[in-house]
């Protein structure tokens, strides 16, 4: 799956402008979470249609880039993700970021994962056939 | 060949010679008429002109020539005190036409094409300058003047533009409006670019080529010497070929004059302008001149580009700082926009330099360490290139100011 990120200037008040304009643009939110660091910010975000949404962020002169993330199911108890995360170590799989996020509909948790290695998460994928979104 | 710069260099001190300021400074160096000059050892003995002699002697009392000879007067804006003001004999303006024609028809430009001049026209210059000097030449001129981006590009498209006249700054802002413009680089004839009016760098040249998909060609001038067109580059792109009706020299830290192929401020005398002759005109511009032959066939003086001006010098910490070494370090690293401001602020008794440098498309990075990694990089190059740390803040696109003439590059929060 394709997720944005989003460059935002360590400047007041910037956060809520671009999550403001999502909401002009009418970009419903799936998931969202937000590095920082002390001169920066970068924001990622699930969205349904990641490049139209790009495209039209360009247009209003926001810094985005499309990154493939991978969004698993997991199962919504104790150990659920230590599970996940176990398996996926043993087929060498080492993860960059990674943020959860519940669907609303069944109460469902998923966690986006960006791997290092992208040909080693596919594998693992590919072997483990863990339930992808 | 100094037999023929000294015969002009002479011309220019007899012309000079019945205005009252030069008299006094000349009588007092025992110099009472041209032929006291008998080399060009004698002549670097004469004293320099500077802005502060013309403000003195505002509006015209450095003029040669009676107000009923003036034809037309142009000035410098002023940002502290009073401008300095130019005047020009018809024969003046004549010759500047035809210094600037034969520039631009050495880098290419012929009768047939369509110039469009985005310098600001009025007492700058620049667009008047490059007017004449396209007309003289006999190619289509717009006079369009500086501003009004979105019209630039409808009547570069409209009226099938082939060569774009401006600073190099603006040339980037029309090259980054271009891309949102829905216009495309297909529909434009484009092929030449004059730029000049500021200090730029080599790898800005590259960025405006490849962007505008032209040649970029430097011309170097300003209004106390004549205007654009003292000096040009050829198809070479080795340096700019001074123009023969100038006598160049280049002055070392101590104000004396050093040897060819040694950095220093460039000093200019005009041997052949009777309203307004120049003589030892301090530009405040930092070059190195070389004598010889070009590759182009021509012999004569060439100034390498201007790699920055003196006044833009910032003094931080005690080091000299110079913003087009800052364009030089983000345009060497790549993947950044050189869009570039740099913030000084005095905190304590400590200067600090803030360098604001707009991230991209192709310089953002998902991954935070990967940015930081590239926020470093270039922090480390611009730390290399300045000689003392700075702090680095990457900001959003377009969030640094564009300008239609001379970019500002500085703001100095110490003042």
């Amino acid at each position: 799956m394709l997720q944005l990120s989003i460059f935002l200037e360590n400047a007041k008040g910037r956060l809520a402008e671009v999550v403001s304009l999502l909401a002009e643009l009418k970009v419903n939110l799936r998931a969202l979470s937000l590095a920082d660091t002390k001169d920066f910010g970068v924001l990622r975000i699930i969205v349904d249609d990641p490049e139209l949404t790009t495209e039209k962020l360009r247009e209003r002169k926001v810094v985005v880039s499309l990154t493939h993330v991978w969004v698993l199911k997991v199962p919504d108890r104790t150990g659920g993700l230590a599970e996940v995360l176990n398996q996926l170590v043993k087929h060498d799989v080492v993860i960059e970021y990674m943020y959860a996020f519940v669907e609303k509909e069944n109460e469902q948790a998923r966690v986006v994962i960006r791997a290092q290695d992208q040909a080693v998460m596919e594998k693992a994928m590919r072997e483990l056939n863990l339930p992808l979104v | 060949m100094e037999k023929q710069w000294l015969e002009g260099l002479r011309r220019t001190v007899d012309r000079v010679l019945p205005i009252p300021y030069y008299q006094e400074r000349f009588r007092k160096l025992g110099i009472h008429q041209a032929e006291d000059i008998h080399t060009l050892r004698d002549f670097q003995k004469l004293p320099l002109t500077t802005k502060e002699d013309l403000r003195q002697n505002y509006p015209f009392g450095l003029f040669a020539e009676p107000m009923e000879n003036i034809v037309r007067l142009h000035a410098s804006s002023g940002t502290t005190g009073k401008p300095t003001v130019v005047g020009y004999t018809k024969r003046d303006i004549k010759l500047w036409s035809k210094i600037v024609a034969d520039e631009l028809r050495r880098a290419g430009v012929t009768p047939k094409d369509v110039v469009q001049i985005a310098y600001g026209y009025g007492l700058f210059t620049g667009g008047m300058g490059l007017h004449y000097g396209c007309e003289e030449l006999g190619a289509v001129v717009v006079p369009i003047s500086g501003g009004n981006t979105a019209r630039q590009l409808m009547l570069m498209r409209d009226f099938g533009t082939t060569v774009l006249a401006c600073t190099p700054s603006y040339a980037l802002y029309l090259a980054e409006s271009l891309e949102e413009s829905g216009i495309s680089r297909e529909e434009l004839k484009l092929r030449i670019g004059v730029f000049g009016a500021e200090p730029w760098t080599e790898g800005m040249r590259e960025q405006i080529e490849a962007r505008l998909g032209i040649k970029a060609y430097d011309i170097y001038g300003l209004s106390e010497t004549m205007g654009p067109g003292v000096a040009m580059e050829c198809p070479a792109h080795d340096g700019l070929h001074i123009d023969e009706h100038f006598y160049p020299e280049v002055l070392g830290p101590d104000g004396n004059p050093v040897a060819e192929g040694i950095q220093g401020e460039l000093v200019i005398t005009s041997l052949d302008k009777e309203g307004f002759p120049v003589l030892r005109y301090r530009t405040k511009d930092l070059t190195t001149l070389h004598y010889g032959a070009c590759s182009c066939g021509h012999t004569g003086w060439k100034m390498e580009r201007v790699s920055a001006r003196v006044d833009d010098m910032l003094i931080i910490r005690g080091v000299n700082v110079f913003p087009s070494q800052v364009e030089e370090a983000i345009l060497s690293i790549g993947g950044f926009e050189p869009h570039y401001l740099l913030i000084v602020e005095r905190t304590g008794n400590l200067d600090q330099l803030e360098v604001q440098v707009e991230i991209n498309d192709t310089s953002f990075f998902d991954e935070v360490r990967e940015l930081e990694g590239r926020q470093e990089r270039l922090q480390r190059k611009i730390e290399e290139i300045l000689g003392i740390s700075i702090r680095l803040r990457l900001v959003e696109p377009k969030s640094i100011p564009r300008s239609e003439g001379k970019a500002v590059r500085v703001i100095d929060k110490r003042r």
